[in-house]
């Protein structure tokens, strides 16, 4: 067990170097620049520019700095926010993308849970009908059509909620809704299908036979096994939740990490594209890793080499 | 294809689609789908304003004024018109990037699965390593710096997708390989490449199709992403994803703007998403 996390974590390593490369030699070949700003700048000043931020040497060693420098820890200034180094906005705006992804979680696995035991339970009959066609919608209607419709009728409509801006509770609410309900689909469909499993076995019977109470079945022999395939998606739910804080945090005018990885690739700000590049990859090599970990100790069935 | 009256033995296809049409859900969607592809392809002829013809009179004007059955956008341009085009495109691409994933996939997968061994490892490892990659930022870093054209967000979008395709066809061919009717087919003298067409080829069909229909929505729902972030299709043109990111921008004003093309997507979406549930039902004759 030790010895495949070491492995695994090992391997992280050769995957970011390989994130890193694709990522900046496709940043550097884009059109444009992140100094032309409109108007044209004189070209000493350009060229002074340029020299600052070291962009005057040959694209090989500029990549070697980058590398050296990340190795360091050291993610380089943005190009384009004056007076700001990529781990400073790191840390200023990361913490909200993280809030909103991380209370969505948890959130839909409470519900996602909670509705997939109950469609299991009633399989075949309405309450199940109701999880499925839920469960139909919330993977099939984006993020970008929940939450400006959302914003639609409680925001503009009912006069409910803040339609966009952060800093009170009340402007998590939304977003947090938005960023919920396609993982609550996802989470109620899998645990169906576990419940639905686990509940034809054999020691589920045994269970029953000796005459425990439907309650201390599913709570105690049923669930824990049904819940393992949920474990696995611990890290593509990562990824969707960060594909989707792209768009939660444009429609809600939330100044979190999402908002700002768009908004850099179009201005070629090279330095902040390629940080909240490898900041997210890290973010999901580790979450597939600690899933696959957790399964390891939940299922007694799997051995890690 | 009409068999002689002699006493037919049920396919595969014949078996699948009696399950298919038996399923509500799943023959439900393939009504709809097939008016929707036909409202995609016909639609765009049978509107009186053209998609990017701008009315200067009826800006943002409401459902059924003037002629406009759906209204019109912020420019005054046919709000039916353009969902119909909206469709088409999405639709286009979302195939087109779908036959470039199942190239790339079905190829890598079976490759990997066919010579097996230490090939098949290291193409199965990379594989891994490229699926833990977060793929969405790396078609933004192509779509950014390659332009935005319709080409490139096939090859992006199909590029970022055969990876399951690659998994599945690999999978599938390599306990094919050892299954019983395939060493009879072997025992019964047939070449290598007869037991492929033969026997194996349709095997794999079953899960790739179903595999297929469920990329194609994938790929729709990625192309809109973009779209709405300003990266996918360009103006004029539009596509359902462009329509509701617009439609987001104008919904204070002109909710129907936004109304349309979120429930066309939705319901595109979720046609594909029953039609691949139910043919997974259908195709697997284990299930049942």
């Amino acid at each position: 067990m030790p010895g495949f996390v070491l492995r695994r974590l090992l391997l992280i390593i050769p995957t970011l170097f390989i994130v890193i490369t694709l990522s900046f030699f496709l940043m550097r070949m884009a059109p444009g620049s992140p100094f032309q700003t409109g108007r044209k700048l004189p070209a000493a000043i350009e060229k002074n520019v340029m020299k600052r931020f070291g962009m005057d040497k040959p694209l090989g060693v500029q990549y070697l700095n980058y590398l050296v420098g990340v190795v360091h820890g050291d993610f380089g200034p943005s190009l384009k926010y004056r007076d700001k180094t990529v781990l400073q906005m790191i840390c200023d705006d990361f913490p909200k993308s993280l809030l909103l992804g991380l209370t969505s979680l948890i959130l839909a696995t409470i519900i996602g849970v909670g509705l997939g035991v109950m469609a299991a339970l009633f399989q075949n009959k309405p309450p199940d009908y109701a999880v499925i066609s839920l469960a139909v919608l919330g993977i099939c209607v984006p993020t970008f059509v929940t939450a400006p419709l959302l914003a639609l009728l409680l925001g503009s409509k009912l006069g409910l909620l803040p339609i966009a801006g952060w800093g009170q509770p009340q402007n998590l609410v939304m977003p947090i809704i938005v960023l919920t309900l396609p993982q609550v689909a996802i989470i109620a469909r899998l645990t169906r299908a576990g419940m639905i499993e686990t509940l034809r076995s054999n020691f589920v019977r045994t269970a029953r036979a000796k005459g425990l109470s439907s309650w201390r079945i599913v709570t105690r022999h049923t669930l824990p096994a049904a819940l393992l395939p949920l474990v696995s998606y611990l890290g593509p739910a990562c990824a969707g939740l960060i594909t989707g804080s792209l768009v939660v945090e444009q429609i809600f005018n939330i100044p979190g990490l999402g908002r700002y990885f768009v908004v850099s690739a179009l201005q070629r700000d090279y330095t902040v594209v390629m940080g909240v590049v490898i900041l997210y990859s890290a973010l999901i090599m580790i979450m597939n890793l600690l899933a696959d970990v957790l399964y390891a100790a939940l299922d007694p069935r799997v051995t890690l080499k | 294809m009409s068999a002689p009256e002699a006493v037919k033995g049920r396919s595969l296809w014949d078996d699948a689609r009696r399950r298919l049409l038996s399923n509500p859900a799943a023959a439900a969607s393939l009504v709809l789908l097939t008016v929707l592809v036909l409202a995609a392809l016909v639609g765009p002829f049978l509107t009186p304003f053209s998609y990017d013809h701008l009315n200067k009179d009826d800006v943002l004007v409401s459902p059924l004024t003037h002629g406009h059955l759906l209204g019109t956008d912020v420019l005054g341009r046919d709000l039916l018109a353009r969902v119909f085009v909206g469709l088409r495109v999405s639709l286009m691409v979302g195939v087109v990037a779908t036959f470039v994933s199942l190239g790339i996939g079905v190829t890598y997968g079976s490759i990997a699965g066919y010579v097996g061994g230490r090939v098949d490892e290291v193409m199965m490892r990379i594989v891994d390593i490229l699926y833990s990659l977060p793929f969405i930022f790396f078609v933004i870093l192509l779509m950014v710096t390659f332009g935005k054209s319709l080409i490139l967000l096939f090859v992006a979008i199909g590029a970022v997708e055969w990876l399951t395709m690659a998994r599945i066809v690999r999978g599938q061919t390599l306990s094919l390989k050892e299954k019983e009717f395939i060493e009879a087919a072997r025992a019964a003298g047939l070449t290598t490449p007869a037991i492929i067409l033969r026997h194996i080829a349709p095997n794999l069909l079953g899960p790739v199709v179903v595999y297929v229909t469920l990329t194609i929505p994938g790929v729709i729902l990625a192309e809109s992403f973009l779209s709405f972030l300003g990266l996918g299709v360009q103006e004029p043109l539009t596509s359902l994803g462009t329509l509701v990111s617009e439609g987001a921008r104008d919904m204070e004003l002109a909710p129907w703007t936004l109304i349309f093309p979120a429930l066309v997507m939705a319901l595109t979406l979720i046609g594909f998403n029953f039609i691949g549930d139910g043919l997974r039902d259908a195709l697997d004759p284990k299930d049942r």
